[in-house]
């Protein structure tokens, strides 16, 4: 079978490639650091000591104390639960609608293709964090509303993917031999271009996992986002700027983990990215 | 030119109406009306309050009706009057603050191109040295760091380790007794850290951007031709490749304008910067609703601005495109 070769193909290239193996081995590390959160943290993430407030880090307290003599270690485990979340379903939800958008542009053309063109270009007009702090205004700030605004407001690229990949493959004979045999439109969609143009599609959402990551921890840190006692990484470094004079752990680590989780997410989406198309590397 | 001009701004009329429907459509997300929420939420807001919205949007009347209604104000720049207790119009409030914004933005934008576009060249003038190695390590960074944080890190080195610098505000005190050297200096002293963070992000994307640009231009024929003539590397570099290599970046640099727009918000509450971003949060979380719809009209509006002049700035470096 041509796939199962493209498959090994794929991943022989994947596996070579350094940088990608180590984009792999940070997500599926922060797989396992949300999964396993209860049993890592050494404290309860949400245990107000206030005998232990601001503490430096030390032997009990890894990565020190935030105001309140909560075990910032133990926040910062429980907040890569947070980033995954918000991570996948923002994702999802925009991939999900710009996949749509695309094949429906992609696919009939014509002026069903240029009213949504004109929409995404309408909506890369806005920018994006006035559209997000706007809605969020109205609705209120929820792990849910932050979810379901990243999705909405992040779809475009998508769109605009799954569109080129349609027209380019909608006149190729597999799929002209597909019409000639009588198949719906329906079906020529899902079952033939749809799973074609999936690749980069797969990339862009990588990709976008480790955007809606940095968004969201921009909106908890603005006090926008995931609301405390929750922890987030975004409203640990709140802590950490309103005690940037004496706390530096409280600014550190957090960011840290910020910063690392989307270097991963980067790097295997660059990885999945070099892997499909080996031309793509520079 | 002039018939490309126009054909541009006709252009933008369709995204614009579009711009402020989304707007508009935003405003009537609001579970019930907006003037319900207001009572739920901030009880603070008075019945004058609720009636001024009213007004504005007439809530009472069919949804054509406002949205028309709408946008014959927003053309007299008339986005209603601020909830807050001055009950300023939002046009004036915003106004005030566009400025400092818009020369932050610029300032970035400037700093992106200075440093972006040689490491670029460099990078791709020898690709794959330790240079080239080095800009790849500081694009992946750059594209992982959250903006706050690098800004919440240069504060804790500059502004409490070292002390050389700020920690927020525009201006010292005492400003308006400075003399304008003294108030250069003083604006200059405060705005080197919000330039430098919010560049901070168009700074690795451009670098990659303007190395990619620059490697395909190299691959050309005229290049090898240049080459072949006997010109000096500096000369078919910068002369030659050079230019052609930077005609695509005016493009990304409007590109870049809503992220620096958005980005201002983070960057003007973390620096305490008064202006268009700062305010923007503050309406936020006083759910100033007036404040906030006139704050992303205008934010969409400045990026349809820069676009536009990337366009026609494109159109000025480019003659097909003027004349095609």
């Amino acid at each position: 079978m041509a796939g199962v070769a493209r498959h090994r193909e794929f991943w022989a290239r994947f596996y070579r490639n350094r940088l990608a193996l180590s984009g792999l081995v940070i997500v599926l590390g922060l797989f396992l650091v949300s999964f396993l959160a209860p049993w890592l943290a050494p404290y309860d993430p949400n245990y107000i000591d206030l005998g232990a407030m601001l503490m430096p880090p030390s032997a009990n307290h890894l990565f020190g104390t935030d105001p309140l003599g909560r075990d910032v270690f133990s926040r910062i485990l429980f907040g890569a639960q947070i980033s995954l979340k918000v991570g996948f379903v923002s994702v999802g939800l925009a991939t999900l609608i710009g996949v749509w958008i695309g094949a429906l542009a992609g696919y009939y053309g014509g002026w069903a293709d240029n009213i949504l063109m004109r929409f995404v270009d309408l909506m890369l007009c806005f920018p994006t964090f006035f559209l997000i702090l706007a809605v969020i205004a109205i609705l209120e700030p929820s792990i849910w509303n932050i979810m379901a605004i990243i999705g909405l407001t992040s779809w475009m690229g998508v769109a605009r993917l799954v569109r080129a990949e349609f027209l380019s493959l909608k006149n190729r004979e597999f799929v002209q031999a597909a019409q000639a045999l009588g198949a719906g439109d329906a079906r020529i969609i899902f079952r033939h271009l749809l799973p074609n143009s999936l690749a980069p599609v797969m990339v862009s959402a990588t990709l976008g996992v480790a955007g809606a990551i940095l968004t969201e921890s921009a909106l908890s840190f603005l006090g926008l986002g995931v609301q405390p006692p929750t922890p987030s990484w975004g409203n640990i470094l709140t802590a950490g700027k309103d005690n940037i004079e004496i706390a530096w752990w409280l600014s550190l680590f957090p960011g840290l983990a910020i910063l690392i989780t989307v270097m991963g997410y980067n790097l295997l989406g660059e990885g999945i990215r070099e892997a499909i198309d080996p031309r793509l590397k520079e | 030119m002039f018939a490309y001009l126009i054909k541009r701004l006709l252009l933008m009329i369709p995204l614009l109406l579009g711009i402020t429907l989304v707007s508009f459509v935003v405003i009537h997300l609001a579970p019930g009306s907006p003037t319900e929420v207001q009572t739920m939420l901030q009880p603070k807001a008075s019945l004058e309050a609720q009636q001024r919205l009213r007004e504005l949007y007439g809530l009472d009347r069919p949804l054509h009706v406002q949205y028309w209604d709408w946008l014959q104000r927003l053309a007299r720049l008339d986005l209603g009057r601020s909830f807050s207790p001055d009950a300023r119009p939002v046009w004036d409030k915003i106004k005030e603050r566009i400025g400092v914004t818009i020369s932050i933005n610029l300032l970035s934008m400037l700093l992106i191109l200075v440093i972006a576009i040689p490491i670029g060249v460099i990078a791709a003038t020898y690709p794959h040295s330790w240079f080239d190695q080095a800009t790849t390590l500081f694009v992946f960074l750059g594209f992982a760091m959250p903006g706050f944080w690098l800004a919440l890190l240069l504060m804790m080195l500059f502004g409490v380790y070292l002390d050389w610098l700020p920690l927020a505000g525009l201006t010292s005190h005492f400003y308006e007794r400075f003399t304008t050297w003294q108030k250069i200096q003083d604006l200059a002293y405060h705005l080197t850290l919000p330039v430098l963070v919010s560049a901070f992000g168009g700074l690795a994307g451009m670098s990659r951007y303007m190395r990619g640009n620059m490697l395909e231009v190299i691959r050309q024929d005229y290049i090898t031709t240049a080459r072949a003539k006997g010109l000096p590397e500096r000369t078919v570099i910068f002369k030659h490749a050079l230019k052609n290599a930077l005609m695509p970046v005016i493009t990304i640099l409007g590109l870049s304008v809503p992220g620096l727009i958005g980005g201002s918000v983070i960057f003007e509450s973390i620096f305490a910067i008064p202006g268009m971003g700062q305010l923007f949060y503050q309406a936020v979380m006083a759910r100033d609703y007036p404040l906030v719809m006139g704050e992303l009209v205008i934010g969409a509006l400045l990026t349809l601005l820069g676009n536009l002049l990337a366009d026609v700035s494109y159109a000025l470096a480019d003659p097909r495109l003027r004349t095609g």
